[in-house]
């Protein structure tokens, strides 16, 4: 199982990286449109007072992973104490369970995210969380996962992805390029933004991955050499009984021996 | 001076070089970028990429996205998007007869959603024949 996961946690990890390179392009390309769209053409970059906040919080479907989903909860749940009010995305049945437990208002559930996700598979996620604040319902959202550091690093990690301008940004720095834009700057933004917020959420799900798998590597080392030790100590313990009953039986023996050329 | 092209699905990158012409399918209608190009930004449709290279012509599948042209670089960041030698030419006959059946169970049923998805779904396989069958005839 320790191999296993180390694969899986590779291939989690060969993901992400993949698709770094999408995301920085998409970056530059909203980058460039900035100075040409009306930053109030999109409802998802409203920037409203932060009365409410939806968290989208990423665990894992199973356990074995060390302390890595309670570490993610402990994190989100402070984060929702410092807000007015907050209600869950729960992504993995980990969280499911634990959100419910701690009784707090869930809007949506998602368990058994295969392990080589899709962005068919996590778009669902993105949506739901876009859908909610742009009726209005939420004015924040963050994205609450794992973040994959190295084997024996993994940080539980908030990031916040809507509205999607960071509230200070500033714009003025930017170079406008002359751009052609076909239908139109608004059409664009209108197709970027979503995307980012897609990718926002597909990327922290991989990342969730492989920290899921090499926190469960790392678990099953342990389990691996503890069982190792424990192997080692019964073994001892099992040749020193046998000893012991090895010497008893000969003194027996010897003693007996000794009674009959007496007699 | 060559234009230097990348395209790129959220999974992975699937092309990446160096090549002298690139007609993309545009929202607006099918479009060439040349070698020194004004900087453009466009949405794109589904259809079919030609990238050509010298004498060589090749033809991928894209699936909707953006494009994005600057400094003679061209990005092309789409969902989904497959090389004429990825397609396997039954499947997507498969695909289509699938999503015609489909598409008529959602129309019968009146499923806006599924009538949606098999849409979708129909577009992504007449779209692979298209590239298909056109590798073929030039072959």
């Amino acid at each position: 199982m320790q191999l296993v996961a180390a694969s899986k946690m590779r291939r989690a990890q060969a993901l992400t990286l993949a698709s770094r390179p999408f995301e920085e392009r998409l970056r530059t390309i909203l980058d460039d449109l900035a100075p040409h769209a009306d930053p109030e053409a999109s409802p998802l970059l409203a920037h409203r007072p932060a009365e409410r906040t939806l968290v989208i919080h990423v665990t894992t479907d199973r356990g074995l992973v060390g302390p890595m989903n309670v570490n993610l909860l402990r994190q989100t749940l402070r984060l929702a104490g410092e807000q007015k009010a907050t209600s869950f995305i729960a992504v993995g049945r980990k969280g499911i369970t634990a959100l419910r437990r701690a009784h707090q208002t869930v809007v949506a559930e998602f368990a058994n995210i295969s392990d080589r996700p899709t962005t068919v598979d996590t778009n669902p996620i993105a949506r739901i969380a876009m859908e909610e604040f742009v009726a209005g319902r939420v004015d924040r959202v963050y994205l609450a996962f794992t973040k994959f550091v190295n084997l024996l690093r993994q940080v539980p990690t908030t990031i916040r992805i809507l509205p999607l301008v960071p509230e200070d940004e500033d714009i003025d720095q930017l170079k406008p390029v002359q751009y052609i834009f076909e239908p139109d700057p608004r059409t664009v933004l209108e197709r970027v933004l979503p995307r980012l917020v897609e990718l926002a959420v597909y990327q922290a799900i991989l990342e969730s991955k492989a920290s899921q798998y090499s926190a469960q590597m790392v678990a099953m080392r342990n389990a691996t050499e503890a069982a190792g030790d424990l192997i080692a100590d019964f073994t001892l313990q099992a040749n020193k009984a046998r000893q012991t009953r090895i010497t008893k039986e000969m003194l027996e023996i010897a003693s007996g021996a000794e009674a009959l050329s007496k007699a | 001076m060559p234009l230097k092209l990348e395209i790129l699905t959220p999974e992975r990158r699937v092309y990446e070089d160096e090549v002298d012409m690139v007609i993309a399918p545009g929202s607006e209608g099918y479009l060439g970028i040349l070698p020194n190009h004004a900087p453009l930004i466009t949405e794109l449709a589904s259809g079919e990429l030609r990238v050509k290279k010298g004498s060589t012509e090749q033809i991928l599948a894209v699936f909707g996205g953006l494009m994005d042209v600057r400094d003679n670089r061209v990005s092309v960041l789409t969902e989904a998007a497959e090389n004429s030698d990825e397609i396997d030419d039954q499947r997507a006959q498969a695909a289509r007869e699938n999503a015609q059946k489909a598409l008529a169970v959602a129309v019968a049923s009146t499923d806006p959603a599924a009538e949606a998805r098999a849409r979708a779904s129909l577009e992504r396989a007449l779209v692979r024949l298209r590239v298909s069958e056109r590798k073929r005839r030039r072959l």
